[in-house]
C-alpha cells in the first residue's frame, strides 16, 4: 500500500506530534530525521505527500526540494510538497513548494492543509 | 546597560576630556590598551570605557595612568577647549551635516560665547554616535549572526513542539496512556529546552548592550589576541568552549610560526633598510615563506611594523582571523568591504601586492596582501586558497590617491562606491526625486 505522507523533520518531538495528528486523521505516515539520505527514502517510499522541514542537519530542505524537482522521474518531480519553516526563512524554496506552513502552527490548520493536498 | 554619555556638567558623568586624552596619549606611544590596563590595575574593558568617555576617572586612577603614560597628571585633564572644538568639528563632519554648511571657522568663537549650547551640541552628537553604533551592532547581529539565528531557530522549534503537543492533549479526545505519558515527557523536555534557550538568548542580547563586550567565539578570540594572547586556559576573554578551542588552535599555530621564524631572527633581518618596509624583500633575506613572515610581523610588531594588523580569509572570502590595528575599520564576518586588497589578492595567488588605503575618517594604511594555494589532500583533493593582508597605520592623513575602503556597505558612509551592495543606514537615502527616504 502506498505511503500517504513522508515527513522529513529533525525535531523528534515535532515529528512525533505531527505523526500522531495525521495518523489519527487516517493517513499512513512515516518519518525521517536527516537531510542526508532523504532523496533516496523519497524515491523508495514514493509518498503521496512530502512534508519537508527547511532547516535540516547535513542537507537543507531547500536543497532536497531543488533536487526532487529536477528528478528524471516526472511523477517524483511533481510530488506535492508541504514546506515547514520559520516565517521569513523560506526564500526561493517557497516557490518550489506546493504549500508553506509557518512554525509554530495550529494542528487544525495542518490537518486542513494536508487534506486539501491529498484530495 | 551602558548609558550614553550626556557630557553635561554632572559630577558623576565621565570627563569628556580625560578619556580622549588618555586614548590619544596611549596611541601616540603605540601602547596596547591591555598593557596599560594591566599596569594600572584595571581591566582592559574598563579602560576602553574610560577612553570612550563612558566612565568617570578618579584622581588616583588619573595619577596612575599619567605615570604609566609618562605625562604629568595635569596634562590628561587639560586642553578642554581643544577637545570641545575637535568634538564640534567631528559633529560637523558627519554625513547628516553635509548640506547644512556649519560655520567651521567660527567654532572657537561659538564655544566662547555660548559654552552651554556648545556642550549641549557635543552631548547630542556623542549620544547620536553611540546610538548609531548600537544600531549598527544590533542590525549586524540580527541579520548576520549565526549564533543568534541558531538560537532563535531552537526557540521556535521548542515552541512549535509545545504548541502541537499541548493541543493534542487538550483537543484530541481519548488518548492511550502510553501516548499521554510520551507527550507529557515531550512537553517537559521542550519546556526545559525553551527556558534554557530563552535564558541564553537574553544573556546574549544583554552582552552586546555593553560596548566592546565580546559576543561570538570569534570576537572572544580577537579580544584574547588583543590582550596579548595569554595562555588560552582560564583567561577571562575566552568564555565559551568554542572560543577556547579556536584560541588553543591559534596558539599552536602562533607557536609553530615562532619556532619556524624566531623573534630575534626576524628582528636581526630588519636592520636592512630594504626589509623595513618591504615584507617580500624581508622574506627573501630570511629565506622564509612570505605568508609566515607576514604572520610573524603582525604578531611581533617590530620596528617599521608598529601597530600592524592582519586579516586572513579563505577562498570563499570568509574571514578566519582579524587582528586589529588602531583606527582600521575591521570588516565584519560575512559582510566585508569588497574593495579590500585582501580580496583582490584571491584573484592573483602567489603574487604579493602593496596598496595604500584610506578609511572613511581619513586615516591612511599601507597594506600588503598575498594569497597562497594548497592541495592538502594531494592531486585528487580540492585546491584551497588562503589570503592574508598585513596593514600598518601611516603617519598623518591618507594621501589623495589612496584606495577608499570602508566597513560593511550597510554601515559605510561612502555614498558613491562602485562596489556598494546595499544602501547605508548611516547616510540619508535619496530617491529619484531627491527626496529623503525616511523608511530606513
Amino acid at each position: 500500500m502506498q505511503l500517504d505522507i513522508l515527513m522529513i523533520e529533525d525535531e523528534v518531538n515535532i515529528a512525533e506530534a505531527v505523526r500522531f495528528i495525521l495518523t489519527r486523521a487516517g493517513w499512513r505516515v512515516d518519518l525521517h530525521g536527516d537531510g542526508d539520505g532523504a532523496i533516496q527514502i523519497i524515491r523508495t517510499q514514493r509518498p503521496r505527500l512530502l512534508i519537508l522541514d527547511l532547516m535540516l542537519p547535513n542537507r537543507s530542505g531547500a536543497e532536497i526540494l531543488a533536487e526532487l524537482r529536477q528528478d528524471a522521474d516526472p511523477e517524483l518531480a511533481a510530488m506535492p510538497v508541504l514546506m515547514l519553516t520559520a516565517r521569513g526563512q523560506v526564500g526561493d524554496a517557497g516557490g518550489q513548494a506546493d504549500a508553506v506552513l509557518s512554525k509554530p502552527f495550529d494542528n487544525d490548520d495542518l490537518r486542513a492543509m494536508v487534506r486539501k493536498m491529498l484530495s | 546597560m551602558v548609558r550614553p554619555d550626556t557630557g553635561m556638567n554632572d559630577r558623576h558623568s565621565p570627563n569628556v576630556l580625560t578619556g580622549t586624552r588618555i586614548r590619544e596619549r596611549r596611541m601616540a606611544m603605540s601602547r596596547r590598551q591591555a598593557d596599560i590596563a594591566r599596569a594600572v590595575g584595571i581591566s582592559p574593558a574598563y579602560l576602553n570605557l574610560i577612553e570612550h568617555n563612558r566612565r568617570p576617572v578618579s584622581p588616583e586612577l588619573i595619577a596612575r595612568l599619567a605615570s604609566e603614560l609618562e605625562v604629568p597628571a595635569d596634562e590628561l585633564a587639560e586642553g578642554r577647549e581643544e577637545v570641545r572644538i575637535a568634538a564640534l568639528r567631528e559633529a560637523a563632519a558627519h554625513p547628516v551635516a553635509a548640506t547644512l554648511s556649519p560655520e567651521l571657522e567660527q567654532v572657537a568663537e561659538f564655544l566662547a560665547r555660548f559654552p552651554g549650547w556648545g556642550q549641549l551640541l557635543i552631548a547630542h552628537a556623542r549620544r547620536a554616535g553611540g546610538l548609531e553604533k548600537q544600531l549598527v551592532d544590533l542590525s549586524d547581529r540580527m541579520t548576520q549572526d549565526p549564533y543568534l539565528l541558531t538560537t532563535l531557530h531552537e526557540v521556535l522549534s521548542a515552541v512549535t513542539a509545545v504548541r502541537s503537543t499541548a493541543a493534542i492533549l487538550v483537543e484530541e479526545g481519548e488518548i492511550s496512556d502510553e501516548w499521554r505519558r510520551r507527550f507529557h515527557t515531550n512537553l517537559h523536555e521542550d519546556s526545559q529546552r525553551l527556558s534554557l534557550t530563552a535564558q541564553a538568548l537574553v544573556a546574549y542580547l544583554d552582552s552586546f548592550e555593553a560596548e566592546g563586550s565580546a559576543a561570538t567565539p570569534q570576537e572572544e578570540v580577537e579580544a584574547w589576541l588583543a590582550a596579548g594572547a595569554p595562555a588560552a586556559v582560564d583567561t577571562p576573554q575566552l568564555a565559551s568552549d568554542a572560543a577556547r578551542s579556536m584560541a588553543t588552535q591559534l596558539e599552536v599555530g602562533l607557536h609553530q610560526d615562532q619556532i619556524a621564524l624566531p623573534d630575534q631572527t626576524l628582528i636581526d633581518a630588519l636592520v636592512h633598510n630594504d626589509a623595513k618596509t618591504d615584507p617580500l624583500r624581508l622574506a627573501a633575506r630570511l629565506g622564509a615563506p612570505l605568508d609566515l613572515v607576514m604572520r610573524r610581523l603582525a604578531d611581533l610588531r617590530p620596528a617599521g611594523y608598529e601597530g600592524a594588523g592582519l586579516l586572513v580569509c579563505d577562498g570563499s572570502g570568509a574571514l578566519t582571523l582579524r587582528r586589529a590595528a588602531p583606527g582600521f575599520p575591521l570588516p565584519r564576518p560575512g559582510d566585508s568591504c569588497a574593495l579590500l586588497p585582501l580580496y583582490q589578492s584571491l584573484a592573483t595567488p602567489q603574487v604579493a601586492t602593496s596598496q595604500v588605503v584610506a578609511t572613511p575618517d581619513g586615516r591612511g594604511f599601507r597594506t600588503f596582501s598575498y594569497a597562497t594555494r594548497s592541495q592538502p589532500l594531494g592531486l585528487s583533493g580540492p585546491l584551497l586558497t588562503t589570503a592574508q593582508m598585513l596593514f600598518m597605520p601611516l603617519e598623518g592623513p591618507a594621501p589623495d590617491d589612496a584606495l577608499p575602503i570602508g566597513p560593511a556597505c550597510r554601515i559605510c558612509p561612502r555614498g558613491a562606491c562602485p562596489a556598494r551592495r546595499e544602501p547605508s543606514i548611516l547616510v540619508p537615502q535619496t530617491g529619484p526625486s531627491g527626496a529623503t527616504d525616511r523608511s530606513l
